[in-house]
């Protein structure tokens, strides 16, 4: 008995470390034909554990390079990670196949691709969502290789919550983050931000519950976190949980409510229960990143910061006109425009929401 | 009143696959064969469910096809042990390496290359019967509008718990996993007895798969099951080898995930890592103080029988 225990426990030590090993490959896209060929350019990617098909930034991220493979004629491939221990080799393996530019979608690829571009500098590298710079992780900041794009996704989660805002009958809205960090954040006191605005200019009281599942792919954690919101009358909920999505969305599909996607849009997901999503163009972001390399203007050692200013990589999606009131669009827009001009500047974090709640209600 | 129905609810939702999964554990052990390969039939059923749920559009073919695809992977397990007197964990940690191996490996073939299968539509996921019963959102409401397999997960509890202690199988079954060379003797064939007790036991494992995979959520992926199967056959340990037991212990997991999940929504200040961590912690603290000694179950459990 005692044998069967300790074995048991194991098992389940073996499970977090072993499931699944290995990376897994994409097929390679052929560059489409009648373009110039560019044989020598290949550009990969490895994806997070939500896979190249989450819905969201992996999938995001993936279209990007098959738009270069077919524009571009360079040569595209995937490699999923199942597991945080996947993503150096992962590396590894495109490295070995010669490839010379390696994308970590994800800040949580941000260590391994740090040390595969310093292990390799004849070859270059990019991050989705992460900053080296002014980051005490890495206090060398970008390797000179190498890129960080990240995405003012506080801007983008502002606009949704001033949507949410407007929106909501309850005058209760729900928020499910996956796991809580820097990154998240920004979708958090963005949204609450921009729900607060909107409460504000409409001189009411809107709350906002908000709540973290702890992990990027548990969507039963994740749908009944959205269903006891929607129970305790929230009727918009805005996920920044990856997978954890999947129940957000389908809660909000069973119960008739409003859910707002995040990274791409979702709304395909649930067309009568997706209000809007926030999106960030990573496809068009790592499409122009690519392009520039093949052109030979790649610039690496630097953050690339991707912001409403930019023009659309981050925003609200475009099915948001056929949930969203015309008129909450508009005056949505307006916002973008005071957001661009730098009259609003949405929080980051916990401090800098409270900064802006306190000038807010001055 | 109403959180405790939130909680109940979340209870319902969470432990239904787990009671299935339980129950497969249960039979199989009865049966004197060990099966710690119970993740990996459930991984292999909740992928096929999707499956067969996304391209033929009925949840009940795709139900069934989940747990005869975790039946297939039991029999796997069946022959490795009862044909070939292989150790029974060793054979059942080669299974949990195949099953989500083998759901990966198909997903890409079926799916474009994705460890994703597509979204079901709602209306082709297994049906609500409650849905609309009680006034929206009401307590009942809260706590029993649930999908079909939940229901079904007590509906089945009850069948087993027939089967094994009320019918002639179910005492050859327990008779076997006490004493098969005694069993033996009296001419009952053990050999077919232990396999459609551990083909059982898949099939089972299949069906908690599939509740997660098109009731719980409407589609699969790589991390939908992440120690489910483990958590189940802990809860047939703690539910002493009875099927009553174990579906009170997936039930307490449930209860201790509700609860969890209902604390985050308030606002007490504790970290959500914390929170996380709560459900296990629950149960593990409720069963060693509460239930105490587990027992050591079928006197021949785990024993490879060779007949003379």
């Amino acid at each position: 008995m005692k044998k069967r225990m300790s074995i048991l426990a194991l098992m389940m030590a073996l499970m977090l470390t072993l499931v699944a090993c290995g990376g897994k490959k994409g097929e390679p896209t052929p560059p489409a034909e009648g373009n110039e060929k560019v044989e020598d350019i290949k550009v990969g990617m490895v994806t997070d554990e939500g896979g190249v098909n989450d819905q969201s930034f992996n999938q995001s991220a993936w279209e990007g390079l098959q738009r270069a493979s077919k524009e571009l004629g360079v040569e595209a491939k995937y490699q999923e990670s199942e597991q945080e221990s996947d993503y150096a080799p992962n590396f590894e393996t495109l490295l070995d196949a010669d490839f010379d530019m390696m994308w970590g979608v994800g800040y949580k690829l941000a260590g391994a691709a740090y040390e595969a571009a310093l292990n390799n500098p004849d070859k270059s590298y990019g991050v989705i969502d992460y900053s080296y710079d002014g980051n005490d992780d890495f206090p060398e900041g970008t390797p000179e290789n190498m890129v960080g794009v990240i995405f003012h996704d506080e801007q983008s989660s502002f606009l949704a919550g001033y949507v949410a805002g407007y929106t909501t009958k309850t005058n209760k809205v729900g928020f499910v983050g996956g796991i809580e960090g820097a990154v998240i954040h920004k979708f958090e006191y963005g949204y609450t931000a921009g729900v607060d605005y909107a409460a504000k200019e409409q001189g009411k009281q809107i709350e906002v519950i908000r709540q973290y599942a702890d992990s990027f792919g548990d969507a039963a954690k994740g749908k009944s976190i959205a269903n006891s919101m929607f129970q305790k009358g929230a009727d918009i909920v805005f996920h920044a949980a990856g997978g954890v999505g999947d129940g957000v969305i389908e809660a909000a599909k069973e119960q008739d409510k409003w859910a707002i996607g995040v990274d791409r849009d979702q709304n395909y997901l649930a067309p009568d229960n997706v209000l809007t999503s926030v999106i960030k163009r990573v496809d068009e972001s790592i499409f122009k990143q690519v392009e520039s390399f093949k052109d030979g203007k790649f610039e690496g050692g630097k953050t690339v910061l991707i912001g409403l200013q930019e023009g659309n990589f981050v925003g609200l999606a475009d099915s948001s006109s056929k949930n969203v009131d015309g008129e909450v669009l508009k005056a949505t827009d307006k916002i973008k425009e005071k957001i661009i001009a730098g009259e609003i500047v949405p929080p980051t974090d916990s401090q800098k929401y409270e900064e802006f709640v306190k000038a807010l209600n001055k | 009143m109403y959180n405790i129905a939130i909680i109940l609810g979340i209870t319902l939702m969470y432990s239904a696959p787990l009671i299935y999964t339980a129950l497969g554990g249960v039979i199989s052990e009865n049966s004197g064969v060990v099966n710690i390969g119970l993740e990996g039939m459930m991984t292999v059923g909740a992928f096929a469910a999707a499956t067969v749920g996304y391209y033929t559009g009925n949840p009940w073919l795709a139900f069934l096809a989940g747990g005869i695809a975790g039946g297939l992977v039991a029999l796997m397990h069946g022959i490795a042990c009862i044909s070939f007197y292989a150790d029974h964990i060793i054979s059942g940690i080669a299974i949990n390496f195949i099953g989500p191996g083998l759901a990966l490996f198909l997903s890409r073939l079926f799916f474009d290359g994705a460890t994703m299968t597509k979204p079901i539509p709602i209306e082709n996921k297994i049906p609500r019967s409650l849905n609309g019963v009680f006034a929206k959102n009401s307590v009942l409401d809260v706590i029993f509008n649930q999908y079909d397999t939940v229901f079904l997960a007590f509906i089945l509890t009850a069948v087993v718990w027939f089967v094994l202690y009320k019918t002639k199988l179910g005492l050859r079954i327990r008779a076997i996993g006490e004493h098969p060379e005694a069993a033996d003797s009296l001419g009952i064939n053990v050999y077919k007895v232990k396999y459609i007790a551990v083909i059982l036991s898949g099939i089972f494992a299949g069906f908690g798969g599939a509740a997660m995979s098109i009731a719980v959520v409407a589609n699969f992926r790589q991390s939908l099951i992440s120690g489910q199967g483990y958590i189940a056959l802990a809860a047939m340990i703690f539910g002493k080898w009875k099927p009553q037991g174990a579906m009170l212990a997936c039930l307490l997991f449930g209860a201790a995930q509700g609860l969890a999940v209902y604390l985050g929504g308030t606002s007490i200040e504790v970290p959500s890592t914390v929170l996380n961590m709560l459900p296990y912690i629950i149960t593990l603290l409720t069963l060693v103080i509460f239930v105490g000694e587990g027992g050591s179950g079928p006197a021949a459990n785990g024993e490879p029988f060779e007949k003379n």
